[in-house]
Parts: C-alpha cells; structure tokens; sequence
C-alpha cells in the first residue's frame, strides 16, 4: 500500500464480513419462519430476526463503507490519514455499540429494551431499520461525526479529487440524512413522510454516490484507464442518480396520506432512476473493455462488473417494475416489495463492499493480488452468491405476483394468511437459494485462508 | 465522452442539477405540508392516540405487519384492520394470543397488554384507518 495509515481499513473490512455472516445466518432463520411459523417461536419471534437481519445489513455496509473510505481517501489525497488512532478508536466504539445493541435485540422483549435504554426521552425506536435504541443512534452520530473529522481532515492537506469530492459528499448526505431518524412526530403521516429522509435519501441517493466513487477508484486502479475519462463518467451517473433520485423519494408518498400529486412526481422521477445504474453498466464494462494494463486482482474486476449488473437489475429493473402508480397500488408492501428490496441491497451496496475488499485486502495483506488458487474461490463464490440472489428474487417475485393475484386482484380477495398458504412452494425455494448463497458465503471467506503462489507484492 | 464535454462541464452540470433538484423537493414538501392538514386527520389525534402509537411502536409491530403498506411482510396490513375485525375483534384477537404460540403457524407473541393499552391500539388503528390515503389498500383483505 501506498501509506500506511491505510492499514487502519483492515479491521473495519474483517468486522463487516463477521457481520455479513450473521445478517445471512439470521436471514435463513427468517426465510424458515416463513414456512414453519413456530420456528423459534416464542425465543427469537419473526420481528426480532428479521431486525437483527436489517441492521446487520446497515451496520456491515457502513462498516465496509468505511473501511473503503479510510483506504481511498489517503491514497486519493496522496498523504497520510489525519489521525489513524481516532480510526481505530471509533472501530472499537462502533463494534462495542453495534454487537451490545444486537445482544439487546435478542436478550430482551423490545419494549424492555426500549424502557432501559431511555426511549421516553427522545422516542425514535419501532420504526423500520430505524429500531435502534437511543444510546445506539446517539453513538452512531458520534463515530460519523469522527469518521468525516478524519477524512475531511486528511483531504484538506493533500490533494481534493472528484472521486473522493464524491465520495465525501456522499458521507456527509449520509450523516445529515441519519440525524432524520430523531424526528418522530405523533402524527403518523409526518412520521412516515421524514422517515423515508433517512431511508430513501440514502439508499436511492447519497449511498449511490459512495458506490460511483468506490467504483470509479477501482477501476482507475484496475485498467488504467486515464483518470480524466473515468472522473468525467462519475460526474454525469451522480448527476443522473440525484436528479432522478431525489424527486424520486415520491414513490414512497403515494398511499401513505400525502397529496395525490406525488403519484405523477413519484412515477416519472423515479421512473428515470434506473438510467444512472445502466450507466454503471456501461462505464464498468467500458473501461475495462479499454484497459491498458492487465491487473492481477482478476477478483476484483469480476466484482466491479458484477455491481454494475447487479445494481442495474436489482435497483434499476426490480425498483421500475413496480414503481409506477397504477402497478404501485396493487405490488406496495408485498412480496415484491421484498424481491426489490434483496437484489439491490445485494446487486448495488452488497457487491460494491465485496468489490472494495477484494481489490484493497490483499494490498492490505502485502501483496498486489491473491494467489491465482485463491482468486478461483473468490470467483466461485461470487457466482455462487450472485446466483443464488438471482433466484431469492425470482422465486419472491412469483410468490408476490400470486399474492397480488389471490389477496388484492381477484374477484373474491382471500385473506392474508390463506394467500400465504398457498404460495408457500416459493418460500420454500427462497430458502434453499438462501442456503446456496450461505455456501457461496463460507468459500468466500474460506479464500482469505488458501495460500498458493502470490502476485508480487504491491 | 470525449472531445467538447469536459469534465469541468460535467462537474458543474452535477452541482447546479443537485441543488436544482433537492431545491424542487423541498418546494414539493412545502406544499406537501400545507395539504397535509386535510390529509392526515392530525386534528383527531388525542393522547390516547399518541399512547397507541407508542405502543406501536415499542412493540415492534412493524417488524411483522405492515401500515399503509410500510413494514415487513410477514403478517397482514393493519392499517384498515379495524374494517376487518371490528374494535372488539382487534382486541379479542391481540389477547387470546397463545404465549408458546401456535403449532406449525405464524404466530404473534403474547404482549400481556392493560385494557387501557388494548384501548390505546385500537385508538391509533381506528385513526390510521381515517387517514385519506388515496384509497389504498384495494381491498379489505389489505
């Protein structure tokens, strides 16, 4: 590596694959309570699993988040960390407080956990992703606000570059969305419109310019490919993510109490949202197509252009094909919610942390790539993964359009429970898909341990 | 890319169209914020409301069902249950919950709620219900 307070990436890396392992253990769980009912029932009800599965979503992205930014940001500014022991430090305090809050989740009925943790003096648990309690919520400011210290620091005495301006903006925007999570007002429909400040913001927003930016690092780094063109690409796929993205959140206002207005906003806006991710597509596969040198890290560019796909299906197609009004009316808070939901987590945040660990761990590790034994498990882990999500999506997707179908179109509605019944067939493949990427999982981290002969080192 | 468009002009394009657009959505959220009032019943809302939604929430309701179609998928909607069950039926149904649950069935925990907190849910259901929500659900079944 170039500096080495880079090094400081390493233990936020190693933490956000311990809590990927957990969030996808807890997602089988999920996925089994689903067609067993009782499964664990009353130790871990469905609520709590599928809150331990969510936020260690969040947490193990933020965590691979920074980690990236930690790595990119020196070697961006060509200088040294501005305080590599605060990186450290908010490590610890960020791990502390994301396992005790995880412990809490499971050692204790919610609402106790809610009345020890001072919920009555600023109520802002019980609400989706956004359960953590207050002490939680308060640290979380706290190491962001340290984090972007740092960063901002280190920026400010060396060289400031699009990437990492893109990059900072994007973890500034996600700072200042969070502290959204604070404000719940007792009317339900204030509560839901500033909810999504927070959730849509980040994920159709400022997290879209946190993944350009590790992408486009990457692939500088990868192909060679002058850094003017892949800068310039940068700058006009945000451009398109934020003025689609933003106006965009109204696909979340149509049936939840605002004005009707935001059904015409809402659709031709977010509509538009996919055009930025197909340029991901397009400049991943386009720089690599016009690279001037052959990089050994062949890992990490099959995980760059996996994001592009990904990101593009799963965000892009999977959020189009029910974003609009009159398909919205019927698919919202269903099954296919959640097929949209699995893939672009994956396809877009997922796969652009993996993408950044395997192109900076093995630097990390002294070496400019993994030996070529290593990168084959890699690959197989990727397909295996990647695969396997394919089909979590197909199979919740059949699942909600006959949910859809049985319980919102028909002509005699079933209740809810009776259409769950009948589409349990899906959930049982879901589940065995689950049980593929799992697979996918272990040979991912089984990889870090295999030797062999190593590329030279960086 | 090449030739005429530059990445200063690229840069600048993300700028102006950035402020240019969050600008159009908070003018959006502004008159969002004048309708509301007429929308979202906020003139109803009584402490006995504001206590249900608290219970809504320290309860984690969200973690299973949904309202006005937010929330997880795991149990019905709720924000039209009131039409299902009735007061009484939403009552009935939340305190004759099994504590080992149901053999081999999605089950809802045993909360051990007060006559008063049964009173404070279904007076934060009956006013989600109320809520002029573009007539979503479709249908009763939510």
């Amino acid at each position: 590596m170039q500096f080495k307070s880079q090094a400081v990436a390493k233990p936020y890396f190693i933490a956000a694959i311990g809590l990927f392992v957990g969030q996808i253990l807890f997602g089988l769980i999920l996925g089994l309570q689903y067609v067993l009912g009782d499964f664990l029932f009353p130790a871990i009800p469905f609520n709590v699993a599928r809150m331990v599965h969510t936020n260690l979503l969040i947490v193990w992205l933020l965590f691979g988040f920074m980690g990236g930014a930690y790595y990119m940001i020196p070697e961006e500014s060509e200088t040294e960390l501005f305080s590599p022991k605060l990186a450290l430090a908010l490590f610890w305090i960020f791990l502390v407080a994301g396992a005790a809050t995880i412990v809490g989740y499971l050692a204790v009925p919610y609402a106790t956990l809610a009345e020890l943790t001072g919920n009555s003096i600023i109520e802002t648990m019980g609400r989706e992703f956004l359960e953590q309690p207050l002490p939680t919520k308060l640290g979380i400011v706290v190491v962001a606000l340290g984090f972007l210290f740092n960063l901002t620091m280190t920026m400010l005495k060396g060289k400031k570059t699009a990437i990492s301006m893109v990059l900072m903006i994007g973890l500034w925007g996600l700072a200042v969305f969070f502290l959204f999570s604070f404000y719940n007002p007792v009317n339900v429909v204030l509560d839901k419109f500033f909810w999504w400040w927070t959730v849509h913001l980040w994920v159709e927003g400022v997290w879209e310019l946190i993944l350009g930016s590790f992408l486009a690092f990457v692939l500088i780094k990868t192909t060679g490919v002058d850094r003017e063109v892949i800068e310039k690409w940068l700058y006009v796929i945000v451009t398109l993510t934020l003025i689609s993205g933003i106006i965009g959140t109204g696909h979340h206002y149509f049936w939840i109490g605002t004005p009707e207005y935001w059904q015409w906003w809402g659709s031709i806006f977010s509509a538009l949202e996919p055009i930025p991710f197909f340029g991901m597509t397009v400049f991943a596969f386009n720089m690599v197509n016009r690279r001037r040198r052959e990089h050994p890290n062949k890992a990490a560019v099959l995980w760059a252009l996996g994001t592009g796909v990904m990101a593009f299906l799963g965000a892009g197609v999977w959020g189009f094909l029910h974003t609009l009004a009159p398909v919205n009316y019927y698919t919202h808070g269903s099954q296919i919610t959640a097929a949209h939901g699995h893939m672009a987590f994956y396809g877009a945040y997922a796969m652009v942390n993996l993408m950044m660990i395997s192109y900076a761990m093995p630097i990390l590790r002294g070496r400019a790539a993994n030996s070529n034994k290593s990168q084959v498990l890699e690959m197989w882990s990727f397909w295996l993964m990647t695969t396997a999500i394919v089909f979590i999506t197909l199979f919740l997707t059949a699942a909600g359009i006959l949910q859809v179908w049985l319980q919102r179109v028909s002509d005699t509605p079933l209740p809810f429970m009776v259409a769950q019944d009948k589409i349990a067939l899906f959930y049982w493949m879901r589940e065995w898909a689950g049980v593929v990427f799992l697979i996918g999982l272990i040979l991912y981290i089984v990889s870090f341990f295999v030797g062999g002969k190593e590329e030279k080192t960086a | 890319m090449s030739g005429a468009f530059t990445k200063s002009m690229a840069r600048n394009i993300f700028y102006g169209g950035t402020v240019f657009f969050f600008l159009l959505f908070l003018a959006l959220s502004f008159d969002t914020h004048s309708q509301l009032p007429k929308r979202d019943m906020r003139a109803n809302i009584t402490p006995q409301i504001a206590e249900g939604k608290k219970l809504w929430e320290v309860n984690n309701c969200i973690g299973c069902h949904t309202l006005m179609g937010e929330g997880a998928y795991f149990a019905p909607e709720l924000g039209n249950v009131i039409v299902r069950y009735g007061d009484e039926g939403v009552k009935a149904f939340i305190q004759s919950r099994p504590k080992e649950g149901i053999p081999g069935r999605r089950s809802m925990p045993q909360f051990n709620f007060t006559d008063e907190q049964l009173n404070a849910i279904v007076a934060f259901l009956k006013h989600v219900n109320s809520i002029n929500d573009a007539n979503w659900p479709p249908n009763d079944q939510g």
